[in-house]
């Protein structure tokens, strides 16, 4: 297990390398003139154009240029300075403020997605066939259909505005209750992915013979279900779930984006419009860490809860 | 391992028990010319989207404390849904018991509720399946599922448990048992897991073990292994076993009384002495040639023509008149009774005399 581990940490970090490059060939490989788009509109001195030139290395042409500056960058980064945003803003400073605002957003997702989705999919599995699987799994349906990108705005519109049940955006440092809202949205599509895999994971395991030989023991049911079946149960939704919360995390553009919540996805959808590349390749890069550790945990978890997985 | 089957009654080799596992139970008290367990004119359907399969069909048999019934038959023929009958564990829906008693110690079990079946199960019936490995749960130690048993239905405290779960484990054979209390079943061989299954059967001293085909996963020479230890634990602990199998040599050597099941309905009933010498339905007859034997050899092997029978349209008359080489009018117009033989022997076919006297074919 312990090598198990230490293997897929150095996997990690050739994945890490991998991403980072890619992202920041695709961002400034394109550019034309990065000092202009830097400056945007505004005419470009040539003293100022000496300095930033010599600032950002820009004196290396092609390929060898390139990667002189991406090992640059990656070399800073590894001594936790992530540089400076076009805006001037220290990137480390607006992760900083960014991070604890999409880590409470995905909490409450995750929340949502545990309470809701696993209780009704057992309850869905246990009663198959019954009046509640049937309404449950036409509303899963529901959920799958509509993207993210229409189910916020109507949610923000019925509940935030019309029925003005939620504060219809978040703003600037929002608390829990203005977080529910957007949470929920954005638990639901997980939701109804957990719902479904439970639901059937729980029917298929209550068919198991091991259920049979739980039953010829004198076992009351509670128990049977509650103990033999959920524990069986619950290994592939486990999984689903941490690789969900990875998602999570780095996801949530769309929903920041409607209810104007100033986390990662919000400032990372910004950064995309502006072409604030250096912004881009410091989020991303953060977000393949956060989505690696999380695939780890996941692996681990799964020899955990799986005893016939063992890792060499 | 242990070649030799030991006969009956000889001396119970030191070791084989531990004394402390288990208390023989004694011979249970039944009522007056009643039997331990028994079966009445059974009737069970499966109810299905493709319509109703009539898998029991009037089965009645009984069992004595102490004895091994074996019940043998094809796959399909019923055997193993009479036995989960008996246990309470069939699936409702789709199974539909019609009709029929199921006494034990003299009770109607199917007239009792689900709490007083469950407390049935495993102090007084207990059940061992066919695959061991996906008969016990995957995500558990085994110290662990014998205990529970232990521990939910004799209110035992964890430590008691443990202590008993290894006793168990080492009552049916299991090496080195307190140092494999925590491993899971897929990291115990074939045979192993199957006598752990056998250990937590046992867990609460059962009267009646049923053994839905204990054997048919395991390779031939831990089958013989697996039936000593059944025979060995039946004497010491003085339990009933009905055994389900469909391997004939299987039950030679450990069964006191054979049913034979076909289409759901027991064709015939006798001991195993004489059903082996003459067998009085031609079904048996048939089942009897097909063993593969070591002194006839360069000759094919017998088989019973055709298929059995659709459930959902079950032949008229005798359900085996389309496969019988007996077969005559009669056969396809009528459904035959059992035919008493005399020395607790039972036939239900129109010419169990003719059959049973029958050597030539």
């Amino acid at each position: 297990m312990v090598r198990f581990i230490l293997r897929r940490l150095l996997q990690m970090v050739l994945a890490f390398f991998g991403t980072t490059l890619i992202v920041y060939a695709l961002m400034f490989a394109g550019q034309g003139d990065p000092i202009q788009a830097l400056a945007g509109e505004r005419p470009v001195t040539e003293a100022q154009r000496a300095y930033l030139t010599e600032k950002f290395h820009l004196d290396r042409t092609g390929i060898d240029g390139f990667f002189y500056r991406y090992f640059d960058y990656i070399r800073n980064l590894l001594q936790g300075d992530l540089g400076e945003s076009l805006t001037g803003r220290q990137i480390g400073d607006i992760l900083a403020a960014a991070w604890p605002v999409t880590i409470k957003l995905a909490l409450i997702a995750m929340t949502v997605t545990v309470l809701v989705g696993v209780t009704a999919g057992v309850l869905a599995g246990i009663r198959r066939a019954s009046i509640f699987d049937n309404s449950t799994l036409l509303l899963t349906l529901v959920v799958l259909a509509v993207p993210t990108i229409v189910l916020a705005p109507i949610a923000q519109y019925l509940l935030g505005v019309r029925w003005q049940l939620f504060p219809p955006t978040a703003g600037a440092d929002p608390d829990f209750y203005a977080l529910l809202l957007p949470g929920i949205v954005l638990g639901s599509l997980s939701l109804a992915t957990a719902l479904r895999l439970t639901r059937t994971s729980v029917a298929e395991n209550l068919r198991a013979d091991y259920v049979r030989t739980a039953r010829s023991k004198g076992l009351v049911k509670r128990r049977i279900v509650g103990i033999h079946v959920l524990r069986n149960s619950l290994i592939p939704v486990v999984t689903f779930l941490g690789v969900e919360l990875g998602n999570l995390m780095g996801g949530a553009i769309i929903t920041e984006g409607v209810f104007n919540i100033p986390g990662v996805g919000f400032n990372l959808f910004r950064a995309i419009r502006t072409e604030d590349g250096p912004l881009v390749v410091g989020i991303v890069s953060v977000l393949v860490v956060v989505y690696l550790i999380a695939n780890l945990v996941v692996d681990v978890l799964y020899a955990v809860l799986d005893p016939r997985i063992r890792y060499e | 391992m242990r070649g030799n089957r030991p006969t009956r009654g000889s001396e119970r080799k030191a070791g084989t028990v531990s004394q402390s596992a288990v208390q023989p139970t004694p011979a249970s008290p039944t009522p007056e010319g009643g039997h331990l367990l028994e079966i009445r004119d059974l009737h069970v359907e499966f109810r299905t989207g493709e319509g109703v399969a009539k898998v029991i069909n009037g089965v009645s048999y009984h069992l004595d404390a102490g004895e091994t019934l074996a019940v043998l038959g094809e796959s399909g023929s019923g055997k193993s849904v009479t036995a989960q009958a008996i246990m309470g564990i069939l699936d409702t829906p789709p199974a539909v018991i019609r009709s029929g008693q199921i006494r034990y110690q003299g009770r109607d079990l199917l007239t009792q509720s689900e709490e007083q079946r469950r407390q049935v199960r495993g102090t007084e019936i207990a059940m061992i399946f066919q695959d061991a490995l996906s008969a016990l749960n995957p995500t558990f130690p085994v110290g662990w599922q014998i205990g529970e048993t232990l521990r939910q239905r004799a209110g035992m405290s964890r430590g008691d448990a443990r202590r008993r779960a290894i006793e168990l484990m080492e009552l049916v054979k299991i090496p080195a048992a307190a140092n494999r209390l925590g491993d899971y079943p897929h990291q115990f061989s074939g045979g192993m897991r199957q006598r752990v299954m056998i250990a937590m059967a046992l867990a609460l001293d059962p009267k009646v073990l049923i053994a839905d085909e204990p054997t048919t996963a395991l390779d031939v020479t831990v089958q013989a292994q697996i039936m000593d230890l059944l025979s060995d634990l039946r004497r010491d602990l003085r339990m009933a076993i009905i055994l389900i199998t469909h391997d004939l040599g299987v039950v030679a050597g450990v069964a006191d009384r054979i049913a034979v099941m076909y289409a759901g309905r027991i064709v015939e009933h006798a001991d195993v002495r004489s059903l082996y010498k003459a067998p009085a339905h031609p079904y048996t007859k048939g089942l009897l040639k097909s063993i593969p034997r070591l002194d006839f050899q360069g000759q094919q092997l017998s088989t019973i023509r055709g298929l059995p029978p659709n459930l959902m349209r079950i032949p008229s008359g005798c359900p085996f008149h389309p496969r019988c080489p007996y077969v005559q009018q009669v056969c396809v117009d009528v459904v035959p009774h059992d035919l008493v033989l005399g020395d607790g022997r039972t036939s239900a076919c129109h010419f169990a005399q003719e059959v049973r006297d029958d050597r030539a074919r």
